[in-house]
């Protein structure tokens, strides 16, 4: 009961803080519920955001199995709602302003500075996976091949989900 | 403009269909939360809401997809929010939210019971293993693909790189990158007399 509140002021700052997509947040949701406030480990963190990558939809939807672990279902309420509500109302209300804004030209000084700002946080995301995930020769390569894979070839990223867990459960089960 | 912006445009632009039922829009965007996977979602948005159902046009699509990005939250969650705003007002909103959500929420917390109850076996290690890597290398990709005009002008790059190693190295909290690199990369992009 006494994690309900620090649950929600650290998923409600997160999802304040989550400029450019969910995995920017990645590397402060890890710092904040593994070194700070100690609800699980690295190794928990990273299988949990694994889970998420097997659920369809968006993906950051495993913020709630973290709140579950920490606090039950109410945690995992609790959870949700601080992860996805402000930063949802704050879109409602700026979709309705924005057509307004159409003319201010700091808009497009917005967009323009924001997006190289989102996509250097996105590979902070990705590194801060990697420190964790790649721990040996065959899961480095693993990750290697998604990245050729896709960049190379477009393979589809739920295909290589599926088959690096296969892979995963052939060679490291 | 300013019907653009009301709830529910008394006219709509001619030649749009009539907006959906409420129903109608639920269950579509529930099938967009049920069906997309590994972060395809955007692509798979125009391809339902424009192409398909045509509720909106590209150019509708376009500014709700670049609001999504410019504020913070998930950009799919955010593009059915304010599409679902377009179409049927704040109930079209709460309606577009919750469907996109709601079944990818379902499976991760069944997931999440049968790790909790399996997570230990070998198996299930192994299988999260392979997922944890690929999920860092899938993250790396999607950051270069959606990075490539900022990967090759120096500005950008220059941006995206103290981003990157600041907060992915040197562990830097995002709320100094964002009091700090952000105003500083916006100034930089600043509106020009």
């Amino acid at each position: 009961m006494s994690q309900l509140w620090p649950l929600a002021g650290v998923f409600g700052l997160l999802s304040i803080l989550a400029v450019g997509g969910g995995s920017a947040v990645l590397p402060e949701m890890q710092a904040l519920t593994v070194t700070t406030h100690r609800w699980l480990t690295a190794d928990q963190f990273v299988a949990i955001y694994s889970l998420g990558q097997l659920a369809p939809g968006p993906n950051m939807l495993m913020v709630g199995v973290i709140g579950y672990r920490v606090a039950g279902v109410l945690g995992a309420v609790v959870t949700m709602l601080a992860f996805f509500l402000p930063a949802s109302l704050l879109c409602f209300g700026a979709g309705r302003l924005w057509l307004h804004l159409a003319q201010w030209p700091w808009r497009q000084s917005l967009q323009l500075g924001l997006a190289p700002v989102a996509i250097g946080l996105m590979g902070a995301g990705a590194l801060a996976l990697a420190r964790t995930s790649v721990d040996s020769l065959a899961t480095a390569a693993i990750a290697l091949a998604v990245v050729v894979l896709i960049l190379r070839w477009h393979v589809n990223p739920a295909l290589l989900i599926l088959g690096s867990g296969a892979v995963g459960w052939l060679l490291l089960g | 403009m300013s019907d653009a912006v009301s709830p529910r445009p008394p006219i709509p632009a001619e030649s749009a269909p009539a907006p959906p039922g409420m129903g109608t829009l639920f269950l579509t965007f529930l099938v967009l939360g049920g069906t997309t996977f590994g972060g395809g979602v955007v692509a798979y948005l125009r391809e339902v809401l424009v192409t398909r159902r045509r509720w909106i046009d590209d150019e509708e699509f376009l500014t709700a997809l670049e609001i999504s990005q410019a504020l913070p939250g998930l950009n799919a969650v955010n593009m059915a929010i304010l599409v679902g705003d377009r179409l049927r007002g704040v109930r079209g909103a709460v309606a577009a939210g919750l469907g996109i959500t709601l079944p990818g929420t379902a499976v991760v917390f069944v997931l999440g019971l049968l790790y909790a109850s399996h997570g230990e076996t070998p198996a299930v290690a192994g299988v999260l293993a392979g997922v944890g890597a690929a999920a860092a290398g899938l993250l790396a990709a999607v950051a270069v693909q959606l990075g490539r005009r900022q990967l090759t002008q120096l500005p950008d790059a220059i941006i995206v790189a103290i981003a990157c190693v600041a907060v992915g190295g040197f562990r830097v909290s995002l709320v100094v990158i964002l009091l700090t690199l952000a105003p500083i990369a916006v100034w930089w992009y600043r509106p020009r007399a």
